[in-house]
């Protein structure tokens, strides 16, 4: 009997793949359906944004990176908004901050809703991605409230927010908090208890403390692991140290526990949100005191002259941001959000660079990968919740 | 008792029904590429609802698909992979070109984006936004169907003289 000659099989997946979340593309070394090894390979959504940013005016700068994480346009623009802030020196008024915290909470809640729904959509559960677009187009509805626009408000300027709260916001976001612990536990019913869905996640994809570190992994993927590092925790910022929430942590570090700890980070965002909302007025300020920076409300344009220069000033060339660097990190739903700007004194940055938590998320994928089963890369793909756009920005 | 001739019957021609049939279920091909996906992803869920018109079939194969939509910015990298995907899917074909970036390049005027799908592929329809609104994009592939009823299934030869 001749010994049956095997060998391995390498496949491509991606970059068009409905379960890689967007362009990524892996390439897999396979003997039969175990994994021997994984290439990530990125690049598909490189879009020089940090390198347009440099021929844009420091204001413009927030519509562009908000495109960078396009499922956290908030955590992108507040990243960027505090590094140019803290170089410019400016106070935040309390009201400025709690919005800023109430949106950046909201953004969340928007983001985890779309990764529960596409990830266990591929892993078989349909029904649960339609009940969380349900609840998600609520949360749009707040940014188009808000900005009139659906995914990208750029509401979070640099030097405080665009404009006032609109009227009904507190009632829309009140609807929201109380309609979804509810969707959320409908959701789980749905899921934790599931023998599929157990079957699919509890063991797949662990990940040791150790290896989290060394990975240099932030965010729920760290905290799934044990790892309870969290920025608004470790490095408040916008008041975060006088909330009250708790940061959940798992210890398998399994698809299973990623997943229960965003569901329990969105339990504990709208806790914060519901904090939040309470603290702010109605009405109030919602810029910083800074002639610099903000332009003059609009009666004194018309009437003095002075005002009338600056608010011109303020919308022809811009402002001028002193030489220096700052780096500020927030925590974004995928973990570090960090924003490094370098100004040379001029009025465009002369850098700006994001510490994307996805780009580190991504290169882990092979290291979840390996030894597993093929069927079980896109329970892995979907439990580090990468999106592209922040990966190659 | 019915007349003789009252049977249900309608008549048209091969061609209004073969593209009666085509337009009314078109399947895209799952092309994803950038945050006009998530606004695409959108479209297909519970509140806007595709299935309405006929095109919710979301096909991961561009072998079972006959609509292109390219949703989001697309960089010099993938630009051979989407041609790529064009030429797998079989004719009839149509393409959707979703957002600012898939059609001229957007806000991302450089050296990584290409400045407008149509210079790889060959679009039909143009939606603007960045990202456009999910019934910007209903209404696109209204007019594509639109389109389709006015396209001939069967191109007939000119006479030879």
């Amino acid at each position: 009997m001749p010994e049956l000659r095997t060998e391995t099989l390498t496949v491509n997946m991606g970059p068009q793949h409905p379960s890689t979340h967007g362009v990524l593309r892996l390439v897999l070394e396979l003997d039969g359906e175990t994994v021997l090894s994984v290439l990530p390979t990125i690049g598909y959504l490189h879009t020089g944004i940090e390198k347009t940013a440099e021929r844009k005016k420091w204001q413009q700068v927030v519509p562009l990176v908000e495109r960078m994480d396009y499922l956290s346009a908030h955590s992108n623009s507040l990243a960027y908004a505090l590094a140019v802030e803290k170089l410019l020196g400016l106070e935040m008024p309390e009201r400025v901050s709690w919005i800023r915290v109430l949106l950046a909470e909201l953004q969340r809640l928007n983001s985890h809703l779309v990764w529960l729904g596409t990830h266990v959509m591929d892993l078989g559960a349909t029904t649960v991605m339609l009940y969380t677009f349900n609840e998600r187009e609520l949360l749009l509805d707040v940014n188009e409230l808000i900005a009139g626009f659906r995914m990208f408000p750029s509401y979070v300027r640099v030097g405080g927010l665009r404009e006032d709260l609109p009227a009904g916001f507190h009632d829309a976001v009140r609807h929201i908090l109380d309609r979804l612990p509810g969707r959320i536990d409908v959701c789980e019913d749905l899921l934790t208890k599931n023998e599929i869905f157990l079957r699919r996640t509890r063991g797949v994809g662990a990940l040791s403390r150790a290896d989290a570190l060394a990975w240099g992994l932030v965010g729920p993927i760290a905290r799934a692991s044990g790892v309870p590092y969290d920025v608004r925790k470790a490095f408040p910022y916008c008041g975060y140290e006088t909330f009250d929430f708790d940061v959940p942590i798992g210890a398998a570090g399994d698809v299973f526990d990623r997943y229960a700890v965003r569901v329990q980070e969105m339990r504990q965002s709208v806790r914060l949100c519901r904090q939040a909302l309470e603290r702010i007025a109605p009405r109030g300020e919602y810029a910083a005191r800074d002639v610099r920076v903000v332009p003059p409300p609009k009666d004194m344009v018309y009437t003095e002259m002075e005002a009338l220069i600056q608010h011109f000033l303020i919308h022809s060339q811009g402002f001028t941001v002193p030489a220096g660097e700052a780096y500020v990190p927030v925590e974004g739903p995928r973990g570090e959000h960090g924003c490094h700007v370098v100004s040379d004194g001029g009025n465009r940055p002369s850098r700006v660079k994001m510490r994307s938590p996805s780009l580190l998320a991504c290169q882990a994928i092979g290291k979840l990968a390996v030894g597993g089963l093929i069927a079980d890369i896109v329970a892995v793909i979907g439990s580090v919740d990468v999106i592209m756009g922040d990966v190659d920005r | 008792m019915a007349p003789e001739w009252d049977i249900p019957i309608l008549t048209t021609t091969v061609d209004k029904m073969v593209q009666w049939a085509r337009r009314s279920s078109i399947w895209p091909v799952t092309l994803g590429l950038a945050c006009c996906a998530i606004e695409m992803m959108s479209m297909a869920a519970s509140r806007y609802d595709i299935a309405r018109f006929g095109a919710e079939v979301f096909r991961a194969s561009p072998r079972q698909a006959d609509l292109m939509i390219v949703a989001g910015r697309l960089s010099r990298k993938m630009a051979p992979a989407v041609r790529r995907i064009y030429d797998q899917m079989p004719e009839p074909k149509w393409v959707i070109s979703m957002g600012a970036c898939a059609s001229c390049g957007g806000v991302f005027d450089n050296y990584a984006i290409v400045q407008g799908c149509d210079q790889v592929v060959p679009v039909d329809v143009f939606v603007p936004g960045c990202p456009p609104r999910p019934e910007a994009l209903l209404y696109a592939i209204v007019a594509l169907q639109r389109k389709i009823d006015r396209q001939r299934a069967f191109a007939y030869p000119a006479a030879r003289p």
